[in-house]
């Protein structure tokens, strides 16, 4: 935001990396990748890499976290000092436990937590290699590893990121027009009913704009899901 | 080889209308819809639509029988983990039939820590699991060995009226008690074998002719 790119973000209708303005990545889905957990799954988005494991519903401890009518989510995400081009000091940085956060407000909608009370379920994403959108594919990614471990839901959640770059609204950031883009908005929802979990927006747009580009993602999300259910189908096509 | 498998359902797939079906477990209603809470099979039965989970938790249910380890003793009980998310205690009324004098008696004679037990789930309060040792069926199991599966593949596992458990019973001429919450106790000679079979049965549980495969895996 505010930095000045050195090139053209959009030259002749294509992006950097040759797409569309309305075109996302390849996706690459697989469940079940860790045999410890309850349930897992890896998402590629393009160069970004997420993986997910849940864990529960398991007893809650300490005795006054738990809440008597409902299970509660504890999300962590979190980026591997490797995944970006220079190191990261490892642990939580406020921008990662802002993410974790919302990830787990994202996530809670879909979710019958009143079915298990007392307990919790643990969301881990561990980002192994990022090229913008983070948080989206680490949202995907949570979203299979819960169906795989069997907590019931209302729907899948999808997530795909929007923005602005070069006067034209995109979607499906790569890092690079993360970094120099005039707005990007991470937006995860409830395909079935269309239903929003998660809204944010870094930068500035105009309220046409805006509506573009939720209605742009909402439509290309349409193709993540389909691939969301791909590749639980997949899991037990052998 | 193509192996033939059932329909698998996704969460938040709609299933039916509510005018053909009611919903049953798994499933949940919306805008007059019959919608799927898991990953899993649907099944269709007398007006009840409804769908088991390929994987998941034991929820404990009232009458249910299940296998669980002791883990505390306690003054008048213990604490048992009967693999699901909470836990369950076995008060000691509900276990010892003679009168016990607490200032004289130690009660980890009884059941001690590491202890295995098949024992019955009589209350069950939000996360308070009560257990019994009343049901004739119930025991201390000795010896032996437990391997856990998916609760939700114990009717799988045990096959219509017994059938795919007695085959693995009788095939590898082993002992086999089954809890309801996905614990499975051996002990005798082919325990192994028994225990490759049980693991199958909790990978392939989607897969159509499975019984012939299990047979044909007992019978090499």
């Amino acid at each position: 935001m505010g930095m000045k790119p050195k090139e053209k973000m959009i030259v002749k209708g294509k992006r950097l990396d040759g797409r569309k303005p309305d075109e996302i990545r390849e996706i690459e889905m697989k469940v079940g990748v860790i045999p410890n957990a309850n349930g897992s799954a890896q998402v590629r988005f393009g160069r970004t890499v997420a993986i997910a494991a849940v864990y529960g519903p398991r007893p809650l401890f300490p005795k006054h976290r738990q809440e008597s009518d409902t299970a509660i989510i504890q999300c962590r995400y979190n980026m591997a000092p490797f995944s970006v081009e220079e190191r990261i000091r490892p642990g939580p940085s406020r921008r990662e436990v802002e993410i974790s956060k919302v990830t787990r407000l994202a996530l809670e909608p879909a979710l019958f937590l009143e079915e298990y009370p007392e307990t919790v379920v643990d969301v881990y994403i561990e980002i192994i290699q990022a090229d913008g959108s983070t948080r989206v594919t680490g949202i995907n990614a949570a979203s299979l590893a819960l169906a795989d471990a069997g907590v019931p839901m209302r729907d899948l959640v999808v997530a795909l990121s929007g923005g602005k770059i070069d006067g034209t609204t995109i979607i499906d950031l790569c890092g690079k027009e993360d970094n120099y883009s005039v707005a990007d908005i991470p937006l995860a929802f409830l395909p079935r009913k269309g239903e929003i979990t998660l809204l944010q927006m870094d930068g500035q747009l105009t309220p046409d704009e805006m509506k573009t580009i939720i209605k742009n993602v909402i439509k290309a999300g349409k193709k993540v899901y389909e691939k969301q259910k791909e590749a639980l189908r997949k899991k037990y096509q052998e | 080889m193509m192996t033939e498998i059932r329909k698998i359902v996704l969460p938040g797939e709609v299933l039916g209308d509510l005018k053909e079906n009611k919903p049953s477990y798994g499933t949940f209603e919306e805008n007059g819809k019959i919608i799927s809470k898991f990953l899993g099979i649907p099944k269709e039965s007398r007006g009840y639509m409804s769908v088991i989970p390929l994987s998941g938790v034991y929820v404990p249910k009232r009458q249910d029988k299940v296998i669980g380890f002791i883990t505390d003793v306690e003054k008048f009980g213990w604490i048992v983990d009967i693999n699901s998310p909470w836990q369950a205690f076995l008060s000691l009324s509900e276990a010892v039939d003679e009168f016990i004098d607490f200032k004289k008696t130690d009660i980890s004679r009884f059941y001690d820590v590491g202890d295995i037990i098949y024992a019955q789930v009589v209350d069950k309060k939000r996360g308070d699991i009560q257990l019994s040792m009343k049901n004739p069926m119930a025991r201390k199991l000795r010896d032996g060995v437990t391997v856990k599966i998916t609760p939700s593949k114990v009717p799988r596992l045990i096959g219509k009226e017994g059938s795919m458990i007695n085959t693995i019973k009788e095939k590898t001429k082993t002992i086999i008690r089954v809890g309801q919450n996905g614990v499975v106790w051996l002990s005798g000679e082919k325990v192994e074998k028994a225990i490759k079979a049980i693991k199958m049965i909790d990978e392939k549980s989607h897969i159509i002719g499975l019984t012939d495969e299990i047979t044909k895996l007992l019978s090499d």
